[in-house]
């Protein structure tokens, strides 16, 4: 299976969160290659996406913390210009939901990391259209 | 060595399992008492009532002085009936006394010396004569054996030690059973992990928000109690809890639950404990008449009604008491027990008419808040009510793993929804605040659910 997992935990949206998070990771010896912060109102959700996703949701639980693991597409693609519009145009096409979608550049490389709402039936159509989608172990992590 | 991997402990070589075997489980302690008719059981009441009451007024000036003022004379007792005769104790009465002042018997015939936890200012100070020590033992025993304990079993005590009558007393009870007891106290929970896993404990006596503690903590070091440890039941009680944080606790740690009352000033544990088939508490009448009372006026509620317990101890030698206003809001049980005891059940603790909140002058007890919430997959164990400014009410609760979909939208709903569900069983909407696990702090003995800083 061509998917990639990130980490997601529950955060307090004050202060302090993101470096109580980072230093969780840090002190288990686990590369970051992405983060994500959503908010609303008191609460926040971060996401990353980082070498080992399961020891970092367990380093999560470990300190107490509410963590799960989420299914996430990870593309590689040229680093020009309409990229991301190929992939939203081609899910907009099957009327798959892009609920998340943000990129990174590792090794002169472009990666786009996007959520949808229907994961396999996105993975599909994208691999169809000939994207290139990575497994986790093949991300430059 | 602590054990935290996801394997079955081996039982050490050294240690014997103390295992059970079918069929050996004695269902009475004291058969003939515990199944006593109901007028013989009455008479033995009256007959104890009537020595209590010559004993306090021949020796306890705080009840020659409440016999004068009630107009009461000891001989006027002739009956259970004329029991509302006499006069009430409060938990004010026995602060106003202390440290000495309700003794009934010479100050060296005391032997062991408790104070009533979770209360400001001057402790009340309880004393106990050897025969008292002995008889709140043989009661936790009696309760022990109802639920099937046998001298098989290994007790891990996680109650306080110390000046608190919870530990003391059922390791007392449980030594006469003959128990290997664990006195390990509350927590340092990977040293109970440890003592459960190296002993193979069988029972627990516990306070729910310490055994929810420990569930959460096993489920966190990948430990599942069926698998990996010989746990079987708990006692649990010393604070009130709801029928949902039973299942909680049971599910967490995967054994039954035996819902326990007691007080220090009546002995502590001991005083009313569920049998084998969990429908109320037995209350050991041979030892205490337990009335009901409307908690306003002091008058009897109709049988079966909900009211303020309150309790005559007809056995206690240092330091006796008359109708002993316990603040514990329930009712009592009088049908039959399919376990053939005669002695009648208390009903769970409703509240405690001292916990009582108003809020936006409405009557809040915290335990409606508690069932609202342990009825709710998607949050954890822990909770608080926080009261602040004019009548601002929040209800802090900790996320549960489940409650978890990583979506921000999702946690809003789940606060919205709370606040709804709320608002329909206390009829005043608070505010609802999720926070990670472990975030509300725990003690060691009782947890604190109320917090008021209102400037009203």
């Amino acid at each position: 299976m061509k998917d990639v997992k990130l980490v997601a935990a529950f955060a307090e949206n004050k202060p302090g969160q993101v470096s109580h998070f980072t230093k969780i990771l840090a002190n288990a010896n686990i590369n970051i290659r992405w983060l994500a912060v959503a908010s609303t109102g008191p609460y926040g959700v971060m996401k990353f996406l980082v070498s080992e996703p399961e020891l970092a949701c367990q380093a999560f639980k470990r300190e107490g913390l509410i963590a799960k693991l989420v299914d996430a597409l990870a593309i590689e693609v040229p680093d020009q210009p309409g990229r991301l519009h190929a992939v939203a145009d081609c899910l907009a096409s099957h009327n798959i939901n892009l609920d998340n979608a943000s990129g990174f550049i590792a090794n002169n490389r472009a990666f786009l990391v996007i959520e949808v709402s229907d994961h396999a039936p996105a993975r599909d159509v994208l691999q169809k259209q000939g994207f290139s989608i990575l497994a986790q172990k093949e991300l430059p992590l | 060595m602590l054990n935290l991997q996801n394997k079955p402990v081996p039982v050490r070589g050294s240690i014997p399992c103390r295992g059970h075997s079918a069929g050996q489980t004695a269902r009475f302690r004291d058969q003939a008492i515990e199944t006593m008719d109901r007028a013989a059981l009455e008479r033995l009441q009256l007959q104890r009532l009537q020595e209590t009451v010559r004993r306090v007024a021949a020796h306890v000036p705080f009840y020659q002085q409440k016999f004068a003022e009630w107009g009461v004379k000891p001989g006027e007792i002739r009956s259970l009936a004329d029991l509302h005769r006499l006069p009430f104790t409060t938990s004010a009465d026995l602060r106003a006394n202390y440290p000495t002042g309700l003794l009934a018997v010479p100050f060296d015939d005391a032997l062991r010396l408790h104070t009533s936890s979770g209360t400001t200012g001057k402790p009340k100070t309880l004393f106990f004569t050897r025969q008292d020590v002995d008889n709140a033992a043989e009661l936790c025993a009696r309760s022990f054996v109802a639920t099937g304990v046998t001298r098989q079993d290994v007790f891990q005590n996680m109650m306080t030690y110390g000046m608190f009558t919870g530990a003391l007393v059922t390791h007392y009870g449980a030594e006469k059973v003959g128990c290997l007891v664990i006195p390990a106290g509350p927590g340092n929970s990977e040293r109970q992990l440890m003592l459960m896993q190296d002993f193979r404990t069988t029972f627990l006596h516990v306070t729910p928000s310490y055994a929810l503690y420990l569930a959460t903590f096993m489920e966190e070091h990948g430990i599942d109690p069926r698998r990996d440890l010989a746990l079987r039941k708990a006692f649990v009680g010393a604070e009130p809890y709801t029928e949902e944080t039973r299942r909680k606790i049971e599910a967490g740690l995967g054994l039954d639950v035996y819902n326990s009352y007691g007080l220090s000033e009546m002995n502590g544990p001991g005083v009313a404990f569920e049998c084998e088939h969990k429908r109320g508490m037995h209350l050991w009448e041979d030892h205490f008449i337990a009335e009901i009372v409307d908690p306003q006026t002091g008058e009897p509620v109709r049988e079966g009604e909900v009211g303020e317990l309150v309790m005559t101890t007809l056995c206690r030698e240092a330091m006796p008491l008359l109708r002993y206003r316990t603040r514990d809001i329930t009712s009592l049980l009088t049908t039959p027990c399919p376990c053939g005891r005669t002695h009648r059940r208390l009903n769970r603790i409703a509240g405690r008419s001292d916990d009582m909140l108003i809020v936006r002058g409405v009557n809040i007890y915290p335990q409606q808040i508690e069932r609202v919430l342990m009825a709710e997959p998607g949050v954890g164990r822990n909770y608080q009510i926080a009261l602040a400014g004019l009548d601002e009410m929040t209800i802090k609760v900790e996320l549960a793993q489940a409650g978890f979909e990583a979506k921000v939208e999702q946690l809003m709903k789940l606060q919205n929804h709370l606040a709804e569900k709320l608002r329909a069983e206390i009829l005043v909407k608070p505010r609802v605040q999720l926070l990670p696990p472990c975030s509300l702090p725990v003690s060691d003995g009782k947890a604190k659910r109320v917090i008021d800083n209102r400037n009203l």
